[in-house]
């Protein structure tokens, strides 16, 4: 049982970009903080420049193509940093360094898994995307079948994904608030939403990308301003300051060795393929391959974006071992059981204001709220295209909807996922939603991603064999999930998991990619031979670009 | 299909392009994924090699310094490629396409 405990904490952990979420990330009663007015203070300046960031995005953003993707006018390297943005979420920063600061080296395991992905989506992935689809994702896995079928699963994919993904972020952003700033959650979850919502209507895609642009910049810098006044409190001296955290943790040597929550084999293949895979199927991170010009920029975006995610682990981790030694030696931030106030996920917190005072733990805090905001705005741009582009324009109105149409409908979307972003995290407050992470991860892994990568290079793929194996990835990740110890034992409190595993990305992958294999090898319809007949078309263009939305006229 | 695609496709140039580039991405992704497979297999089948001291008698654990050492190459590794693609595949497929349209 303790075990599985340990898992599901990893598996929240696990799940890139967002997952810092809730329950896991939080422990237990969150006990609301007095109001800290100078974190509110800086708070409210980011707020106030992004917003202004927001009114002149707004006065650029005027036809579909400008708000679903800044017009494709975004550089490589802006992107790059947009990327990391999205990827070094509250759950990558918090979530990291208190996995260290709880267990060690574990940390690092994910992190490696997490930056690992980044090359095989460059490889394989980022300029063929880029060639190949307009605004969203579906585009490219849609491109050569039949439109009603595979457009709808993958809109549906992608809107699955963002509201598990919503919903968690939701709960953990008012917990998170209420232990940062003192702000009471309703007030947290409506302001987040209400946020969220004026950034993407008003500025959408261009407004997004500097939000994500300006916190990662933050990110970046207030993480390395914590790493050097922590280590300058051990006089700059790494190997000190590591002497000093294996003397000081309870576990002692035993943190620079891996735990046994990663050391059952099956567990760690399918938490390696989650984690490589994940992001290749999450649709607000497909989505900014479409914001640069062509796929040049696509492949320096993915440049720039895995160094900036490496050296924020980096970062991430060696700020979990600094606060080994200066806040769990600490009794101002120990409760009297010599636990952490808090939880874990607060190591970081505390850290600032051990080495930087009350001015500098506003300013983390004020980060890691901009962290979450920044975050939700991406995956509300994502959902809203695949309701307004996906399927109005392209499947209810057969590609004939106008611009401007469609642009109503992406403003209305948006709003609905807001209201509906609030009202069902007001609604899960005190319930256990950490599956939620773990199954819109899953859904990412077994669903988009299978049908995405094998649209662009399986020549035999048919509509017919991407349904099903799709549904099949769909089906067998929510089963996985559902009868797995998170659900079945924690939420439904059955006594063992019929699904044993809390990592079930290994089963569910195969199962949709054998689904597709074998749904479309014995599919002999007239369809099937239309969509085996596009790919000549396809391949060329997603190999040289010749034909791409946006690329410059040769 | 366009016209221009069918005689992209029958280009000798667009062949060299993919088969050349598909051999490096295919390479350069073995690469990482054996490098990434070799870490988790310590980690899970060796964690005794894998807090073993750095350099014999440091504090930070050996799998330490591998894990950020694999961060920094996976950003080596993105560069390599990225500076291959951006100069001599792009100018492959360009002259692919121009191809192409003469033709």
């Amino acid at each position: 049982m303790k075990r599985s405990v340990t898992l599901a904490t990893a598996a929240l952990i696990a799940a890139p970009g967002l997952a810092w979420a809730a329950g896991g990330a939080i422990e237990g009663e969150v006990a609301k903080r007095s109001v800290n007015v100078t974190a509110i203070g800086m708070f409210l300046f980011f707020v106030l420049a992004t917003l202004v960031l927001t009114a002149w995005a707004a006065r650029r953003t005027k036809s579909t193509s400008d708000f679903y993707t800044a017009g494709g006018g975004i550089t490589g390297f802006q992107n790059g940093l947009a990327i990391a943005g999205d990827y070094m979420s509250a759950a990558a920063f918090l979530g990291v360094s208190g996995m260290v600061f709880t267990k060690g080296v574990d940390g690092v395991f994910y992190t490696v898994g997490w930056t690992v992905g980044w090359p095989l989506i460059l490889f394989l992935i980022a300029e063929r995307l880029r060639n190949l689809g307009r605004f969203t994702f579906a585009d490219v896995a849609s491109f050569r079948f039949d439109q009603n079928r595979i457009r709808t699963l993958s809109a549906f994919g992608a809107l699955t994904v963002v509201i598990f993904y919503l919903i968690a972020q939701m709960v953990g952003a008012g917990k998170l608030i209420q232990l940062l700033f003192g702000l009471d959650y309703a007030y947290a979850v409506v302001l987040v939403g209400v946020l969220m919502v004026a950034y993407v209507t008003f500025g959408g895609m261009l407004a997004t990308t500097w939000v994500q642009i300006v916190k990662a910049v933050l990110l970046l810098g207030g993480c390395t301003i914590l790493v050097v006044l922590g280590l300058a409190q051990f006089g700059f001296s790494p190997e000190a300051m590591m002497q000093a955290a294996l003397d000081n943790h309870t576990l002692h040597e035993a943190i620079r060795a891996p735990s046994a929550s990663i050391s059952d084999p099956i567990t760690a293949v399918s938490l390696g393929l989650a984690l490589m895979c994940g992001p290749a199927g999450l649709p607000h991170i497909l989505m900014r391959f479409f914001t640069v010009p062509d796929a040049k920029a696509a492949r320096k975006s993915v440049f720039f974006a895995t160094g900036f995610i490496g050296y924020f682990f980096v970062l991430a981790v060696t700020i979990g071992f600094l606060a080994i030694t200066l806040v769990g030696t600490n009794p101002a931030y120990l409760d009297p059981a010599g636990k952490i106030i808090g939880g874990a996920n607060m190591a970081a917190i505390h850290l600032s204001e051990v080495v930087g005072g009350n001015v500098f733990l506003g300013f983390i805090s004020a980060v890691a709220f901009a962290t979450i905001l920044a975050v939700v705005s991406g995956l509300a741009l994502s959902g809203a295209s695949a309701v307004s582009h996906d399927l109005y324009a392209r499947v209810l109105m057969k590609g004939k909807a106008s611009d401007k149409s469609e642009m109503k409908v992406t403003r209305f979307a948006t709003l609905v996922l807001g209201a509906l972003a609030i009202v069902l995290g007001l609604a899960f407050e005190d319930q256990n939603i950490a599956f939620m992470v773990g199954l819109a991860f899953g859904l990412a892994a077994s669903v988009n991603f299978p049908v995405l990568i094998m649209s662009i290079f399986w020549r035999g793929m048919t509509t017919r064999g991407a349904f099903v194996g799709g549904l099949l990835g769909l089906v067998s990740a929510v089963a996985c999930v559902v009868l797995g110890p998170t659900v079945w034992v924690t939420v439904l409190g059955f006594e063992t998991a019929i699904f044993p595993w809390e990592q079930y990305a290994l089963f569910s992958m195969s199962i949709a990619f054998a689904g597709i294999w074998l749904f479309s090898v014995t599919d002999s319809s007239k369809r099937a031979a239309l969509d085996r007949a596009g790919f000549d078309a396809q391949f060329v263009r997603s190999e040289t670009g010749h034909g791409a939305s946006g690329a410059v006229a040769h | 299909m366009d016209p221009i695609h069918d005689k992209i496709l029958a280009d000798p140039r667009f062949r060299e392009l993919v088969s050349r580039r598909n051999r490096f991405s295919f390479t350069l992704a073995v690469i990482v994924l054996a490098v990434y497979a070799g870490f988790v297999s310590v980690a899970v089948f060796n964690p005794a090699l894998f807090a073993s001291s750095f350099a014999g008698q440091s504090a930070w654990a050996w799998g330490l310094i591998a894990g950020f050492c694999i961060q920094g190459f996976a950003f080596v590794m993105t560069g390599i490629y990225t500076r291959r693609a951006n100069g001599e595949f792009d100018r492959l497929a360009q002259d692919a396409i121009r191809g192409g349209k003469a033709a």
